[in-house]
């Protein structure tokens, strides 16, 4: 039942909650279930800061089908204001307007559906900072 | 209908799509000379009238800083929610990290649907039953491919958080009406992807009567004259009915110049007069008189006199809309067939 698998999903998708190690201060998204993967130590739920910048991103071509409106998509890898990094696809730009190290926000978008009649899968995209 | 306690405006957010298609660009496939307006927006692929709603209301929240575990019930006013059963309310609630305990319910009323949330939540809150309360107008309206609606059906949304005036509010709502008849204007069949209208009902039995109506027993009602008002912001189907309305009520251009968006971002239905609201409070100063008259097709109009408070200056939307009117980008008609989804009915 992949509709309610997401569903669980829902809270730390819509609101960009993540892990942090309670010993090492490290921070993870998406958020981990286990221990800290630097010192072992305990992990406790966070809002990450909704802000970050442009590491690194790709532009993806074949895509696959749940993401057929979308191609060709860029999936980018954000470093948050706290230092968090992360992987995510980047909406409300072109393919000629990304950059290296411009400045990015969270938002809230359509992921994809199951099917016209299944449920809308919602959650964090980024776009460029709009001030 | 005048609240007994005070109720107003607690923080505002508005919201607009990144993209918009010139009406030459629709013209040139379906032939037609004249068109309504200049431009509208329209929705990316991965937007709906849900995710502009949140937008809305996250700028809202976030430029007021309303305590998110007081709100006590959040209506959205809409004509394309995503679902057809379960309110959009319930998503909003837990992306926005609302209260649970809440009231939550979708709205419809063509395009007064959002005004029709603001009397709602200003009745529950004047009643002192809930403390704050969140009303949004949003839409991506629907226009069949070559269909006059095409030319203006846009997207975008505003939202609200009303408090009690005693909590410190941005604008008080003085008084507000409502005027509703059956009239056969516009309308869609459940389970119809697409509206219907009947050309020569939308414009004087509809449009005009309704809204001029509202305002006129308003105005008796509560002794108000166009000259009491900064501003005003009328529905805007088009470019020409807002003007022509404000000038047959006795309003300048001057007075709705801020509120008035349609000539580029469209007809954003439940989203129109609100974002034009939000538009107008961008700019307004505090002491500023502000008259509000929504119109939805079936048909009905809502006023409103508003009142700009000295908190204005530090509650401002942040990001203003005007951030959002700078970045829009011009597709052209096969990308916007594609966003819409039409490309598969």
């Amino acid at each position: 039942m992949p509709e309610i698998t997401e569903w669980r999903d829902r809270l730390w998708r819509y609101r960009l909650v993540g892990s942090k190690c309670l010993s090492c201060g490290a921070r993870y998204y998406p958020p981990r279930n286990s221990s800290c993967i630097k010192c072992g130590g305990e992990l406790v739920d966070v809002e990450l800061p909704r802000r970050g910048k442009l590491l690194s991103y790709t532009v993806i071509y074949q895509a696959p089908g749940i993401y057929r409106f979308a191609s060709p998509y860029i999936v980018g890898f954000i470093e948050l204001e706290d230092g968090t990094r992360l992987f995510a696809m980047l909406t409300d730009v072109e393919l000629d307007e990304v950059k290296v190290g411009m400045e990015v926000e969270a938002t809230f978008r359509k992921l994809y559906t199951y099917g016209d009649s299944g449920h809308i899968v919602y959650g964090i995209k980024f776009r460029p900072l709009v001030t | 209908m005048k609240p007994v306690n005070g109720v107003g405006i607690f923080g505002y957010g508005a919201y607009i799509p990144r993209y918009i298609i010139e009406n030459s660009s629709i013209a040139s496939v379906w032939g037609k000379l004249s068109t309504p307006i200049k431009s509208k927006t329209f929705p990316s692929y991965d937007e709906d009238s849900l995710t502009i709603a949140y937008e809305a209301c996250r700028i809202a929240l976030e430029s007021s800083g309303a305590p998110r575990d007081k709100i006590g019930a959040i209506y959205i006013g809409s004509e394309s929610k995503p679902y057809a059963v379960k309110p959009s309310g319930t998503v909003l609630v837990d992306a926005l990290g609302l209260s649970r305990n809440i009231l939550s319910a979708d709205f419809e009323f063509a395009c007064k649907a959002g005004t029709e949330a603001i009397q709602a939540v200003s009745g529950l809150i004047a009643s002192g039953m809930i403390e704050f309360g969140i009303a949004i107008g949003t839409d991506t309206s629907q226009g069949r491919p070559g269909d006059e609606l095409e030319y203006t059906a846009a997207a975008g949304g505003a939202a609200f958080v009303l408090s009690r005036a005693s909590n410190g509010v941005v604008a008080e709502i003085e008084a507000s009406n409502s005027y509703v008849s059956d009239t056969p204007d516009f309308w869609r069949r459940s389970g119809e992807k697409y509206p219907r209208h009947l050309y020569r009902f939308t414009g004087e039995p509809a449009y005009f009567h309704h809204i001029i109506t509202s305002v006129k027993h308003f105005f008796e009602e509560y002794g108000y004259s166009p000259r009491d008002f900064d501003y005003a912001i009328f529905h805007q189907p088009n470019s020409k009915f807002p003007q022509r309305v404000a000038k047959m009520l006795g309003f300048t251009m001057d007075q709705i110049r801020p509120g008035l968006l349609s000539p580029i971002i469209g007809n954003t239905y439940s989203g129109a007069t609100l974002v034009g609201l939000a538009a107008t409070l961008d700019v307004s100063k505090p002491g500023d008189r502000i008259l509000l008259a929504s119109f939805g097709s079936g048909a009905g109009s809502d006023a409103f006199s508003f009142v700009v408070t000295d908190l204005i200056e530090e509650r401002r939307a942040k990001p203003p809309l005007k951030s959002f009117l700078e970045r829009l980008v011009t597709k052209d008609y096969s990308t916007y067939v594609r966003y819409r989804g039409k490309l598969w009915v």
